[in-house]
């Protein structure tokens, strides 16, 4: 009877069109952050600094803003300084060749004690975090009142259009454009790239300055406009759960899309269940399930999955 | 116009061996010493706090070296996984694992005393153990990346944690999100009258010459620097590289799980969310800086116990915020990455045309 009630209640959750407009929310720092992580596979650099540079956009941003009062040029910060520790990273696994695992793990370790370090000093240790005054919802003129899709679509902030607006950008640049075919080629074969005339560490850097910034604006998002404030659990794990994403999306913008909507409405359930107090079953188990379904995605889907062939491998010229 | 080139060493000096680790610690330091600057306050004097926050009192110095044990043992983990190539970022999760069967047995009324110790590391360990079977097996049988599975895990561990803590466990005495205490008789003993000495301390200087046996003086230890040196060439001389990865996930969980093991029973004497500071992490800084070596994670644990305990009292006496620890952790990684390339690579400054095609 109570299982009937609860699945009963789940479904009315389902059906209303809240949901939906709150999964593509919860969506949008996850596509953002699984888009830059996948340009940087694709040029054969896995970049581990995706929890911590997430996290140093979500504090430059909220800084910025917090100070000048715009969001926007929060926004820009935090593009700014995802773009530089992308470039550092280029540093150490493109110009120098160091294990792409630990260097990645080590800018993650950096930038969240930047982070940390930073917001302290700048807001000392407030009772209360401070909040800025988020991104407003931008409806389309036109298109916001159509039923259904319109609250669902049409009446986001910005930053969502941008983010949706990404991926068929992202695909077109990456499978119409010569830039995109070898920064591909880049992370196939890139001793062939080479030859062929293609400036292997120009377009890894590009690549990684790109990814950087798309992460940045991943974070800032995240302490712009979904929680106002920045708080030093903001990413927890939203950058790793990316990595499997862009597994799971076998490396596909568009597929990167279904794969942040999927694992956004596992977190809008979760938040929904969370709140409701469903089924009287401990919160933290909710905030497991993104995880749990991480690792049991990747069990069904990583031995299909084909990673760019030169992904982890470092390009040293008088190796060729 | 010149540019960076890195030429490939034949051999690598016997001395770069301490030098390298010791140049990335000064690299560091002097790379963080502008955030102080930043914090209004100076270089040296700060450098000075930190250094006698750490070891400026008996009680500092024992502070340190309580602090120094779950590293020395996460250390250890994540220095045995990566040498063997198995990317195991879960020593935080496996180190909860630990700790949560060792309290679990703790606080068992029902067993003996004398077999309670013995039964809280053994657990401690199995549990450790089967977190890092986990992303060991997913990587042989599923080809799951095993970055993204262990670290994956240390989420779902560490709220499967706080789950019950925050339902069947919960402590019914205090009301807290917190489990009840261990038994008395189930405490480490402490090495110093009236201090928070506890028996992991020595045990964690135990580990770390074992494992060194380990890892160099044993077949075990040579079949497992094959696989992780040159997989294809351990494969002709006929080791079983799926074995050893699954023996050596096996023991780097049971280490990470004995670092938990003593937190609760030298430390907490229970389990709580703030059960650990990132030491499962923090492991993987110092097995790098330790190159790997298991001699070398005691200095290196030693080194973070350190910054750790010594940063608390710089935050205290100045304005510097206490995670100015975590930047020295995430830089002193990099740098000792980094330094790491002159054992096998020597760098030059090359004119460009100086090789055609370049």
């Amino acid at each position: 009877m109570a299982g009937r009630r609860a699945i009963s209640a789940l479904w009315d959750l389902l059906l209303q069109v809240g949901f939906f407009a709150a999964v593509l929310r919860v969506a949008t720092p996850l596509l953002l952050a699984t888009l830059g992580e996948l340009l940087c596979e694709r040029a054969g650099v896995l970049n581990l600094g995706i929890e911590g540079i997430m996290l140093l956009g979500a504090m430059t941003g909220f800084s910025v803003a917090y100070f000048t009062g715009e969001l926007w040029l929060g926004i820009l910060a935090a593009l700014l300084v995802g773009a530089l520790f992308g470039l550092l990273l280029g540093l150490l696994t493109v110009s120098l060749g160091l294990s792409q695992h630990v260097a990645g793990l080590g800018i993650t370790m950096l930038c969240t004690g930047l982070s940390f370090y930073a917001y302290r000093l700048i807001f000392g240790q407030p009772g209360q975090p401070p909040h800025i005054e988020p991104f407003q919802t931008l409806p389309v003129p036109g298109l916001a009142e159509l039923p259904w899709l319109g609250p669902v679509l049409f009446d986001q902030v910005p930053l969502v259009y941008l983010a949706l607006l990404l991926v068929p950008l992202l695909a077109f640049l990456l499978y119409r454009t010569p830039w995109g075919l070898n920064l591909r080629a880049v992370g196939e074969n890139p001793q062939a790239a080479a030859s062929a005339g293609v400036a292997v560490f120009a377009m890894r850097y590009q690549a990684l300055a790109l990814g950087g910034a798309l992460m940045g604006l991943a974070g800032a998002y995240l302490s712009l406009a979904q929680f106002n404030a920045f708080t030093f659990g903001v990413i927890s794990g939203r950058g790793w759960v990316c990595i499997a994403l862009v597994v799971l999306a076998r490396w596909d913008p568009w597929r990167a899309a279904g794969a942040a909507l999927l694992f956004g409405a596992l977190d809008a359930l979760q938040l929904r269940l969370q709140s409701s107090g469903a089924f009287g079953l401990p919160y933290p188990l909710f905030l497991m399930l993104p995880f749990l379904a991480t690792i049991l995605a990747m069990a069904l889907l990583a031995r299909s999955a084909r990673a760019p062939a030169a992904l982890l491998a470092p390009f040293r010229r008088e190796e060729r | 116009m010149s540019r960076l080139r890195l030429e490939p060493r034949a051999s690598t000096p016997a001395w770069l061996g301490l030098a390298l680790p010791l140049a990335a610690l000064a690299a560091t330091l002097i790379l963080c010493s502008g955030l102080i600057l930043l914090a209004g306050a100076g270089v040296l004097p700060a450098y000075q706090a930190l250094a006698s926050g750490a070891f400026g009192s008996r009680f500092n110095s024992f502070e340190t070296l309580v602090k120094a044990a779950p590293l020395v043992f996460t250390g250890l983990a994540a220095a045995l996984a990566f040498r063997a190539r198995f990317w195991n970022i879960g020593g935080e999760g496996q180190l909860l694992a630990g700790a949560m069967a060792a309290a679990f047995i703790g606080s068992q009324a029902g067993l003996p005393g004398w077999a309670l110790l013995p039964g809280m590391i053994l657990g401690g360990a199995a549990a450790g153990a089967v977190a890092a079977l986990v992303p060991a097996l997913l990587r042989l049988r599923l080809k799951v990346d095993d970055v993204v599975a262990s670290l994956m895990l240390n989420f779902v561990i560490y709220y499967a944690m706080l789950a019950l803590l925050d339902g069947p466990w919960k402590d019914p005495l205090s009301g807290y999100p917190d489990s009840p205490d261990i038994l008395p008789a189930a405490e480490y003993p402490m090495l110093w009258r009236a201090s928070r000495l506890h028996l992991g301390v020595l045990l964690a200087l135990l580990a770390a010459p074992a494992l060194w046996f380990l890892v160099r003086r044993t077949t075990f230890g040579f079949a497992l620097r094959a696989v992780g040196d040159n997989p294809r060439a351990a494969a002709h001389a006929g080791i079983r590289a799926g074995a050893v990865l699954l023996v050596v996930a096996a023991l780097s969980g049971a280490l990470a799980g004995l670092a938990g093991v003593g937190e609760v029973a030298g430390v907490h004497y229970q389990v709580m969310a703030g059960l650990s500071p990132g030491y499962g992490y923090t492991g993987i800084v110092v097995a790098m800086l330790a190159r790997l070596n298991p001699l070398g994670v005691l200095p290196a644990a030693l080194f973070f116990a350190a910054v750790a305990t010594g940063a608390e009292t710089l935050a205290r006496t100045t304005g510097v915020p206490v995670f100015l620890a975590d930047v020295i952790q995430g830089t002193a990684l990099l740098c000792m990455l980094t330094a790491l390339l002159f054992t096998s690579h020597r760098v030059r400054w090359q004119r460009r045309g100086g090789e055609a095609g370049h």
